[in-house]
């Protein structure tokens, strides 16, 4: 009796799309090794019956050498072996390395089914494998696949019922790989060809000179465009509903209750110079939603864009070569770049993909520095939106700021924190293009994803505030704050308000500031502030779950030790 | 045909690892990513300052730390 499918591969040979092609369950695959960092499960039906599938974190070996890798063998381990049934997804295009993995599986007992993933991509490499003589030395089905177009899944399915255990003797790694050797001796041949263009820009993005280039080009022009995208959107698409047809909408709202009223607080806010102004008015139906498609949403939707294609390429790991000495005095390895990446998108996935990483240490240096240092796209979306306005030196103020305070922070937990930061060992996959399709489903199910986690919180948020201040029930905690933020901050009391706010949602939070009237300055020490304190409601959950209490307390700590240095020392800098 | 270590490679050098001083865990780590005595490798490029070092195993390109680097021995023409 089956009970699970277990898909196992080496990292980065395309498990979560096959995954996705078998269940109908979209789950965030890329370009880079490490991708999937959380079990997911969907369910293929067969005939009559329904068979749990579980996608597992890539792994080399059946012995882990990462958390992620922990939990893909313990959970293959967990079931009987007759219970399930193992697809093991290889990369056909590296056929030698991939079978170390596969052959273990059947030293161990498993029923495997090698599923020979990216086909597609053997033939312009010169790669032929015969499949037949493949399947006599493993005695085990093997079929070969392109995922990302849905090639050869069918038969994948149909023959999953072939799969069965064979009696093979436990091997040595060493007699293993001459085993390996044989077997790709005898199925695999290659033919000669001249290096494609493609092969060119691959070894110049991992050569010292030649890569930093690349990379400065890389960054700057993501950069530009996430920007000039996001204000494409606002412009064209954004202000014209919000202004030209929603504004005239809540008019007629609000003379219907007369312009006054808790109601009328609380869904429209208050008026600014006599009329609803989306950024200010703080009503549940004007700013609320303002802030969050009209301001975020834009610059989300092209900041992933731009991130899922970087991903899908396979540039990413590019960059965590070049960044391995910098962040190696930060405690980390260079991989850390990708989930400080991530990161900027928004901080839980971010803090969830900090997994990939060998060291529990590493794991809580990059989750502190990741929730302090890193803004979130929202934030940075209402940092341009609140200091944008004033000379540019604001907005790039408060990254240098940032980025600072990571650079120090992570010198002295690196200095301060036992242990050592340990080295990488990273594949750097051959870039490959995606179908538009596949990009066009991750980044609208990221774009799900924000939108379903944010508006409820948002909306909920503002409504939250409203009623706390209609009922004047903000003046104790203003109170109790204010010598902090007035004395050292340098910021006047009903800054308070969205400080503490910024703990559920950092957009809100900034939002809560335009209508203070704060100076240039006190903006940029206000935006700092929020982006540097207490990450939001939803990080912090994700912390606890990933550090345990204990570590959640000293991240909180330093967080809170930071801030208060911080904002203390940007107020007698630049105020005073 | 001389020993030397992966970090003095130059770059585009073929060489056959020789050697790997590490210890069991990291032995193994380099084992299943195709690592291992007698296997065939080219370096592909090395960063400065203590930087990582690219190689080209079979057909994977990997990406090591220094220190990492620094434990395996190569042996080239």
């Amino acid at each position: 009796m089956i009970k699970k499918i277990f898909l196992i591969g080496n990292p980065n040979v395309g498990k979560s799309v096959v995954f996705s092609r078998l269940t109908g369950v979209t789950v965030i695959a890329s370009n880079y090794p490490g991708t999937t960092v959380e079990i997911s499960k969907g369910y293929l039906t067969i005939g009559e019956e329904r068979i749990e599938v579980v996608d597992l974190p890539g792994t080399y070996s059946l012995e882990p050498a990462s958390k992620a890798e922990e939990t893909a063998v313990s959970l293959l381990r967990e079931l009987p072996k007759e219970e399930s049934i193992v697809i093991n997804i290889l990369d056909a295009t590296n056929l030698e390395r991939n079978l170390f993995l596969t052959l273990q599986l059947i030293e161990e007992g498993f029923s495997i089914i090698a599923c020979l993933n990216m086909c597609d991509d053997t033939t312009h490499r010169g790669i032929h494998i015969d499949t037949k003589k493949l399947e006599e030395f493993l005695q085990a089905p093997v079929i070969p696949t392109c995922a990302v177009t849905g090639v050869g899944i069918k038969l994948l399915i149909e023959r999953l019922k072939d799969a069965h255990p064979v009696r093979m003797k436990k091997l040595s790694h060493e007699e293993r790989w001459q085993e390996i050797g044989r077997i790709v001796e005898a199925v695999q041949q290659l033919t000669h060809r001249h290096h494609t263009f493609r092969e060119i820009l691959e070894d110049a993005s991992v050569g010292p000179i030649s890569g930093l280039l690349m990379a400065a080009g890389v960054i700057f022009t993501s950069f530009k465009i996430v920007r000039f995208l996001g204000e494409l959107i606002i412009k064209k698409i954004c202000d014209p509903f919000f202004y030209g047809f929603y504004q005239p909408l809540l008019d007629s709202l609000g003379s219907y209750w007369g312009g006054q009223g808790f109601w009328y607080h609380l869904l429209i806010g208050d008026l600014i110079n006599g009329r609803i102004d989306f950024k200010q008015s703080m009503g549940v139906l004007t700013t609320a939603p303002y802030i969050e498609f009209a301001m975020v949403l834009p610059y989300l939707a092209s900041f992933y864009l731009i991130l899922s294609l970087l991903e899908d390429i396979g540039y990413l790991p590019r960059l965590a070569i070049l960044l391995d000495n910098l962040l190696h005095r930060l405690g980390l390895h260079g991989f850390a770049i990708i989930p400080v990446l991530l990161g900027f998108g928004c901080n839980v996935p971010g803090i969830l993909a900090t997994r990939v990483l060998e060291s529990r240490r590493e794991r809580f240096i990059a989750s502190t520095l990741i929730s302090i240092g890193v803004p979130c796209v929202p934030l940075q979306a209402m940092i341009f939106g609140l200091l944008g306005k004033f000379s540019g030196f604001y907005v790039s103020g408060v990254y240098l700021v940032l980025f600072s305070i990571v650079m120090m922070l992570g010198l002295i937990l690196n200095r301060a924190l036992k242990g050592y930061s340990p080295e990488f060992l990273l594949e750097i996959p051959p870039y490959r293009f995606p179908p538009p399709l596949l990009l066009a489903k991750k980044l609208y199910f990221r774009i799900k994803g924000f939108l379903l986690e944010a508006v409820p919180v948002v909306l909920l948020g503002v409504l939250a505030i409203n009623v706390l201040i209609y009922f004047k029930l903000f003046d104790f905690i203003t109170s109790v704050f204010a010598p902090v933020v007035k004395g050292l901050f340098g910021l006047p009391k009903e800054a308070v308000a969205s400080l503490v706010i910024g703990f559920l949602r950092k957009d809100v939070a900034v939002g809560l500031l335009m209508p203070l009237g704060l100076s240039a300055k006190q903006l940029f020490i206000a935006a700092t502030l929020l982006a540097i304190s207490f990450p939001c409601i939803a990080t912090f959950v994700v912390l606890l779950k990933e550090l345990g209490f204990k570590d959640l307390i000293k991240a909180t700590l330093i967080m809170i030790v930071v801030t208060v240095i911080v904002g203390t020392l940007l107020n007698f800098v630049i105020l005073r | 045909m001389k020993k030397i270590s992966l970090l003095k490679m130059q770059e585009r050098q073929k060489g056959k690892v020789a050697e790997i001083l590490a210890g069991p865990g990291l032995t193994h780590r380099f084992m299943s990513m195709g690592i291992y005595k007698g296997r065939e490798i080219t370096k592909l490029s090395h960063f400065a300052l203590r930087g990582p070092v690219a190689i080209k195993v079979g057909r994977s390109v990997l990406a090591l730390g220094h220190g990492m680097a620094g434990k395996i021995t190569v042996e080239v023409e």
